[in-house]
């Protein structure tokens, strides 16, 4: 693995394909996930990240179930998401499903926590889409306890109070899942990952880059502000969009029915006016290559590089195609490259292993054991009770 | 003597229109009354048909193109708004409201605006009152107690017009000086006192 880490996400979309009339059903596109994240780890991509829906025309409401499934037919691709809903999960389930996906997968995973702009989901789980931004402060800060404290006592905002409570599994080797906070536009959410000196993931890909580059501009500032280290240590992450062909105007011959009839952008702007306002490239995959490599100049030195690359109806087999290129024809020429234009003391991305590595050192240094160790839940209770 | 910015929102649909003739007369009114108090005065027209295009893909795709952020940001900077409507169906017509649609709802709240609106005869002269006035009521923009409405007949006879336009001016010129739009800050600079800090955050 290099410093930085490239992969694919999935929104998790039911599309008819427009050029043939076919919708897929909920299970082909289940099945397709997989067969994309297997795709994606054999032609090197770093990580699959798949999102948390709870309405039609998605398929995707249990992210950690599809990731264990890939998890055990994997073995070296680090299985994310994009995203985990902070706001309307219970932050108790949260700990326990993705601790369980953290040893399921041998620490091969981390998270991607955010709000969800669908309103009905909110009441649809007990909770007002008013408030936000106050459940995802509330509700990581519980999460942060479960995964950092034996036992937990707490009382909140939102969620009924814990007593005495021990989240399990307990996280593999005392080290939580790293979390990335994802935030479209909203400076408190960028605020929050730089309090905690977690990663800051922005999914840019309806966006320009003035934008992207304010949130990410004020989460690196943050970052040190909060003393977790120089601004360009911050831990960043971008989205990204692609669709490839050997020429340029095979590649708009082919997406273009796809993407004028997308669900989010379709029947809006033009391919090529979308393709100058937001990070899409539709062309060759040297194309592809040159404008990522661009997000370097105002995103600086970055960890994490995710495409969108299977939605809007695109058949799975065209999809795979482009897994491919990605993987083979572009991905290597980008490790090179940014590796190259990398500046000395800038974090490579964070893997389970290093993490462990890191902070087994920084306990020798102090002289004692600091990770949280391995709970038994019985030894926990029992110290609980004072015997 | 201070500056003043001035955004004129325009939502004629011809070229040339008759809002816009009545838009162009509102601000040169409250320009001249800045003026005559020693002020200096900034307009800037955002004449809604040369984008409306891309105010319907903000709306269907969110995606914003350089004409409607700048236009966007003209107005939500500015001192003082002219809003001018034609008058469609018993109200503001469409592309006017899709407009103060993609603006964030506290964008406008402290801001003096001045309403006025057009139409074929004065029967829909309520607009002012029944359809707009609401409306920025809602963003709490300052709204001054004239509006001016121009019917097509106001434009050959000698109605009284430029005298609604002159007391319009003057009231919305005194309430950008004795009310001046306190700006919020950047949400995005840290230093700013609008910035929400993490312990803010964790406290509320």
């Amino acid at each position: 693995m290099s410093s930085m880490q490239f992969g694919i996400f999935s929104v998790s979309d039911i599309t008819t394909d427009p050029t043939t009339g076919k919708t897929p059903t909920e299970n082909d596109r289940i099945k397709a996930a997989t067969a994309m994240a297997l795709k994606a780890e054999e032609v090197g991509l770093d990580v699959f990240a798949i999102g948390e829906h709870h309405n039609p025309p998605f398929f995707s409401s249990s992210p950690t179930t599809t990731l264990a499934y890939i998890a055990a037919q994997t073995e070296k691709l680090i299985l994310s998401t994009a995203t985990t809903l902070i706001t309307t999960n219970d932050p108790v389930k949260i700990a326990e499903d993705y601790a369980m996906l953290q040893h399921l997968s041998d620490g091969r995973m981390d998270l991607t926590l955010g709000r969800g702009n669908t309103g009905p989901v909110y009441p649809w789980f007990g909770y007002d889409i008013r408030d936000g931004i106050s459940l995802a402060v509330d509700h990581y800060a519980l999460l942060r306890e479960l995964w950092d404290k034996e036992v937990v006592n707490w009382t909140g905002k939102h969620r009924s109070p814990l007593t005495g409570f021990t989240s399990t599994p307990a996280p593999l080797d005392g080290i939580a899942p790293f979390v990335w906070h994802g935030s479209i536009r909203s400076p408190q959410i960028a605020e929050q990952a730089a309090y905690y000196g977690d990663g800051f993931l922005h999914n840019n890909i309806f966006w320009n880059p003035e934008h992207t580059a304010q949130m990410i501009q004020l989460y690196r500032k943050r970052f040190a502000h909060y003393g977790h280290g120089e601004p360009e240590q911050a831990i960043v992450g971008l989205g990204g969009q692609a669709f490839m062909a050997e020429t340029e105007a095979e590649a708009k011959k082919l997406f273009r029915p796809y993407f004028d009839k997308a669900p989010v952008y379709g029947n809006g702007p033009s391919l090529e006016d979308f393709s100058t306002l937001t990070p899409l490239t539709v062309g060759t995959p040297e194309m592809v290559i040159e404008r990522t490599l661009g997000f370097q100049k105002w995103a600086g030195d970055y960890q994490r590089q995710m495409f969108l690359m299977d939605h809007a109806g695109l058949p799975l087999e065209m999809v795979l195609d482009q897994i491919e290129m990605l993987g083979k024809e572009v991905v290597p020429v980008l490790r090179q490259e940014f590796d190259r234009m990398r500046a000395p003391g800038v974090p490579d991305a964070p893997t389970h292993a290093a993490r462990v590595e890191a902070k087994q050192a920084e306990s020798t240094r102090a002289g004692e054991q600091q990770v949280r160790d391995d709970v038994d839940t019985g030894a926990a209770i029992s110290r609980q009770n004072g015997e | 003597m201070p500056h003043y910015s001035l955004a004129v929102i325009a939502a004629g649909l011809s070229e040339p229109s008759s809002t816009r003739m009545l838009a162009d007369r509102l601000a040169e009114g409250t320009a001249k009354a800045l003026e005559s108090k020693g002020h200096t005065v900034t307009v800037k027209v955002v004449e809604l048909r040369e984008f409306a295009a891309d105010i319907a893909n903000v709306m269907v795709t969110q995606v914003e193109t350089d004409a409607v952020k700048q236009a966007v940001a003209d107005v939500t900077g500015a001192d003082g708004i002219i809003a001018v409507s034609p008058t469609f169906t018993m109200s503001y017509s469409g592309l006017f409201k899709s407009f103060i649609d993609i603006i964030d709802n506290d964008a406008l709240v402290n801001i003096p605006v001045l309403l006025g609106a057009t139409g074929g005869s004065i029967r829909h002269s309520m607009v002012l009152d029944t359809a707009m006035r609401p409306l920025f009521a809602y963003l709490k923009g300052h709204v001054i107690p004239t509006g001016v409405y121009a019917a097509s007949e106001d434009w050959g006879n000698d109605s009284g017009l430029q005298s609604r336009v002159d007391r319009a001016g003057a009231e919305l010129a005194d309430t950008m000086i004795l009310m001046p739009h306190q700006r919020k800050s950047d949400p995005f600079d840290p230093t700013g006192s609008d910035f929400e800090s993490f312990e803010t955050l964790l406290g509320s």
